[in-house]
């Protein structure tokens, strides 16, 4: 806005620095033997205006009392700042019209501090307004290079410094110092970057807790009971009304020694829909097989960069990412219908088993959550 | 005098330091209120220093697991980590702790915001360009560090908010190609989210970006004591001088004044407006999450690209996953803006041909084109900015959200363009203002009445001090190519680069205003005050065919001086 606005001060104009100019757009010399100059010159500072404070014995008197009294407000406020970190009790909660309820140690202190800081701040900038020279000063400018003389003295030390040490005639020094300068850093480098690391198996990403223990003659494990998070309590099918969502981990995470690690993949939403409201097309169908009685259980990380695909909406049947807005149709098998995310939410296959419980009977079929350079070697069709 | 033989005097004899106090003492710096945002990102960047400082005693950077029993009741009993365990404290048990750590978030976002809008101000006017091209990338550099600063450290209190940050940041990593899957376990030394990355952050958020910080930041300085500060054309001020007031005592006055007045004003913020509030979100656990999760203001251009790129960019080719959707908004987006960012000035330069100091800046109207190319790149990162609020504003507008993102899908094309050109056209149309306000002067508010009942507005006019800012300045004409043939009659052949650079320039500087030459205001005045002006305000260059088809006298000649055709308007 002030961009627009006429600056002020002064000075003589010089147009051009001295550097090399290449530039055509200068209006030179043409108008030197016309009696009007072909531009504008620069008029120089324009008269000084004085302050009523430079003249007036009364104004710059007040004007030493306004500055006194700003800092003497902010003696005040740090005094006050230090009596209320003493005296005020920190569970002490205030309602300030405007901001809510509030702690009310936290309120004064910040206040306090603020005038006390406020005080000096406005109290040094009055004074360097109404009481310093407000007289501009003009200094001239330099071009930035040094001069031709200092430039070679510099190219003549660094040269001369480099024949000195015998770098031009003895080249064995120079390559050999090249070499080991190029490589000292080198055990730095690798020791973080060898180190930073828990040499990890990248078949990690697609495990979770889902995937069923093998038992020891080889034969697959029990079913996994699925489980509310964070209760951990196992689900009945029964208990699942239509249009109800939960939250749910695999029972086995009791056991586990890395909660959040394995909570973060193995995290997985349960919705009941009525049966006639899956698509009638292959993957709705899809989506009913692997669920039980139009329960459906679907991992809950998504598959854009790995946000809790938490909200659900009922009338629509889609799931929504809070963090990108990625949305999911649960009616035909997590499709993406919205949104950055590519890939639908892997479902994770449920049944319930004697005593009424939704068991998953396999893992995951793909990794879950976002993409990863190698993901494709981990998707079993 | 006393002082010389006292301590000034003790340090002098032992570092001879008192000519370059009196180098420093008497430096002169101008006045101008845009100057004021870069103190701005320094004072806020020294705050977020002290209370950094503060904060370290009581913060602990574990994720270490444990079971809240401290004296905020609606979370005792909740299984966290040590990391939000102390931020708990902070805020609730360590007296004015949580002042601290407002003013230190507060002035965080402070930072971010004032180098934005110092680098805004330091484009529009030109500051950037020689000498002071190192100091424009240095201060790239700075901006770039201060939002890997800020984002690393509103991650380190392990809430659900910032856990979810983290969590979609090892989805960026994974995007990445061939390596993605290993850099994840390097930053988390194994699978997310382990218990490496509040501790390695720590280290990277209270030293090694710091330190990096401070050291750029004092370059940055130093650099701007060697150069002296760049002042606004004036009456007096010129391209060798600069008019204002000296360091001692009056800008240390109101460089230290402001230094307060930031400071308190930030308490102040703090004091009022609560800045995330951790407690109210709950310590990080993968599996809960809260609608509108967002990240804090600097971080949203990233996070809004990576809301409209449509997930066909992802896709599977050689065997391999190209996660583009995740790739291009997360971690391609930063480098490559950064860097056409801190080449610009070089750009403009090699485009100019202009190798001479500026330390007079620029109207932003008397440049369009770079204008226009700021008012492109602020329009494209507001777009994606807004995108990244594309939720809320769906809800607080009762909009559709698809139709929010398609709409800003399509925008992002279509609004950059367009705010080149308005803007341009803005610029080229306040240079005619200028125009006209110099030929016929200011307008007075008095009505006249003439005798046949005619009224008209009284026009006063500018004294020379009122009219030099508007007439001082230079317009550059386009570099043309040189002649078709070299001394023997032969067709020259040009660098691919000289035709571009031709060309370049053209768009530049094809478009043009001269100011009023005293000529021009000797005629006007002879004219009377309600005629026109003859020589048109608009001039245009004219070649002679395009420029591709022309030779150039040399690959790095001079450049031919055209002669400016006068043409109506645009």
């Amino acid at each position: 806005m002030s961009d627009e606005e006429t600056p002020h001060g002064g000075g003589t104009m010089v147009e051009d620095d001295g550097a090399a100019s290449r530039l055509p757009a200068r209006r030179g010399d043409a108008g030197h033997d016309v009696a009007v100059p072909e531009r504008f010159e620069n008029p120089g500072l324009p008269p000084h205006v004085h302050r009523l404070s430079d003249s007036n014995e009364v104004a710059s008197k007040r004007a030493e009392r306004q500055v006194a009294m700003l800092f003497g407000l902010s003696m005040l406020a740090t005094v006050a700042f230090l009596v209320a970190y003493f005296a005020i009790d920190y569970t002490i909660d205030v309602f300030v019209p405007g901001i809510g309820s509030t702690n009310l140690l936290h309120l004064v202190l910040g206040v306090t501090m603020a005038v006390s800081l406020l005080g000096i701040g406005f109290g040094v900038v009055h004074w360097a307004k109404v009481i310093m020279p407000d007289e501009e000063i003009v200094e001239e400018r330099h071009l930035q290079r040094s001069s031709d003389a200092s430039r070679k003295k510099a190219a003549d030390l660094i040269l001369g410094g480099g024949e000195m040490a015998q770098l031009g005639r003895r080249p064995l020094l120079k390559y050999s110092l090249g070499g080991a300068l190029g490589l000292f850093a080198l055990p730095f480098v690798v020791q973080v970057a060898g180190s930073l690391g828990n040499p990890t198996e990248v078949s990690e990403l697609a495990e979770t807790l889902w995937d069923i223990p093998k038992n020891p003659d080889g034969s697959p494990g029990a079913p996994i009971r699925l489980a509310r998070d964070p209760e951990l309590t196992p689900i009945k099918a029964s208990d699942i009304t239509i249009g109800s969502v939960f939250h749910v981990m695999p029972e086995t995470l009791k056991d586990s020694k890395h909660v959040l690690e394995d909570k973060a993949k193995a995290a997985v939403i349960l919705m009941r829909l009525d049966p006639s409201q899956f698509a009638d097309d292959e993957r709705g169908r899809k989506t009913q097989e692997w669920g039980y009685q139009g329960i459906i259980a679907y991992s809950k990380i998504c598959t854009h960069v790995g946000c809790a695909v938490g909200l659900y909406e009922q009338q629509t049947h889609h799931l929504l990412c809070p963090c990108h807005q990625s949305t999911f149709d649960a009616t035909r098998d997590m499709d993406v219908i919205f949104g950055p995310a590519k890939r639908p939410l892997p479902q994770l296959k449920i049944t319930v088993d004697a005593a009424g419980y939704l068991v998953a009977t396999q893992g995951f079929t793909e990794p879950v959550g976002p993409s990863f350079w190698e993901r494709n070697e981990f998707v079993n069709e | 005098m006393k002082t010389a033989g006292g301590i000034a005097g003790w340090l002098d004899d032992r570092t001879g330091g008192a000519g370059f106090v009196s180098f420093l003492l008497k430096k002169v710096f101008p006045d101008h209120w845009t100057f004021m945002l870069g103190e701005i990102a320094m004072y806020s960047l020294i705050i977020c220093l002290l209370t950094g400082v503060f904060l370290t005693f009581w913060f602990v950077p574990s994720a270490g697991q444990i079971v809240y029993d401290g004296s905020y009741l609606p979370l005792q009993g909740i299984t966290m980590s040590e990391a939000y365990r102390s931020t708990l404290d902070i805020s609730f048990d360590v007296r004015g702790g949580l002042l601290i750590r407002q003013i230190h978030h507060w002035a965080a976002l402070l930072f971010v915001a004032a180098i934005t809008v110092h680098m805004i101000r330091v484009f529009f006017t030109g500051a950037f360009r020689k000498p002071r091209e190192i100091n424009w990338v240095i201060g790239t550099i700075l901006s770039l560090l201060a939002l890997l600063e800020g984002f690393v450290g509103y991650s380190l209190p392990d809430d659900l908010l910032s856990g979810t940050g983290i969590r979609a940041m090892e989805g960026f990593l994974r995007s990445i190609p061939v390596i993605g899957s290993y850099v994840i376990y390097l930053v988390f030394d194994g699978p997310f989210p382990g218990e490496a990355i509040i501790p390695r952050m720590y280290s990277v958020h209270v030293l090694l970006i710091p330190a990096i910080l401070v050291a750029l930041f004092t370059a940055h300085i130093v650099l701007v004591f060697v150069h002296k500060h760049t002042q606004f054309p004036g009456p007096g001020r010129t391209n060798t001088n600069v008019v204002g007031y000296p360091f001692m005592p009056v800008y240390i006055a109101k460089a230290g004044g402001f230094f307060f007045l930031v400071f308190g004003v930030t308490a102040l913020i703090s004091a009022l407006v609560t800045i995330n509030p951790i407690w109210a979100y709950g310590p990080y656990d993968p599996s809960p999450i809260t609608a509108g999760s967002q990240p804090d203001w600097y971080m949203g251009f990233a996070d809004g690209a990576l809301r409209l790129l449509p997930g066909f960019l992802e896709f599977e080719a050689l065997g391999r996953t190209w996660s583009f959707n995740v790739f291009l908004g997360s971690i391609l987006l930063l480098p490559v803006i950064f860097t056409v960012q801190g080449i610009y000035p070089f750009l403009e330069k090699w485009v100019t041909g202009d190798n001479r100091e500026h330390h007079l800046l620029d109207r932003p109207r008397n440049a369009p084109v770079r204008s226009g190319i700021g008012a492109m790149a602020v329009s494209f990162y507001l777009i994606l900015f807004f995108a990244a609020g594309n939720d809320i504003i769906a809800i607080k507008l009762h909009l559709s959200i698809n139709d929010i993102t398609n709409f800003l899908r399509l925008s992002i094309f279509v609004v950059p363009p367009l705010a080149f050109w308005i803007t341009k056209r803005i610029c080229l149309s306040l240079q005619r203002h200028d125009r006209d306000k110099v030929l016929h002067g200011r307008e007075s508010g008095t009505i006249i009445r003439t005798a046949d009942g005619r009224f008209f507005e009284k026009h006063e006019p500018l004294d020379a001090y009122e009219r030099w800012p508007l007439v001082q300045q230079e317009v550059p004409e386009p570099l043309v190519l040189g002649s078709q043939t070299d001394a023997n009659g032969v067709a020259a052949k040009h660098a691919r680069s000289e035709r571009i650079r031709a060309r370049l320039s053209h768009f530049y500087f094809k478009d043009r205003v001269a100011p009023v030459t005293p000529a021009e205001l000797a005629a006007a005045h002879a004219h009377g005050e309600h005629e026109a002006i003859s020589p048109p305000p608009e001039t245009s260059i004219s070649v002679e065919g395009p420029p591709e088809t022309q030779g150039l006298a040399s690959p790095t000649s001079e450049r031919e001086v055209v002669k400016r055709a006068p043409e109506k308007d645009l």
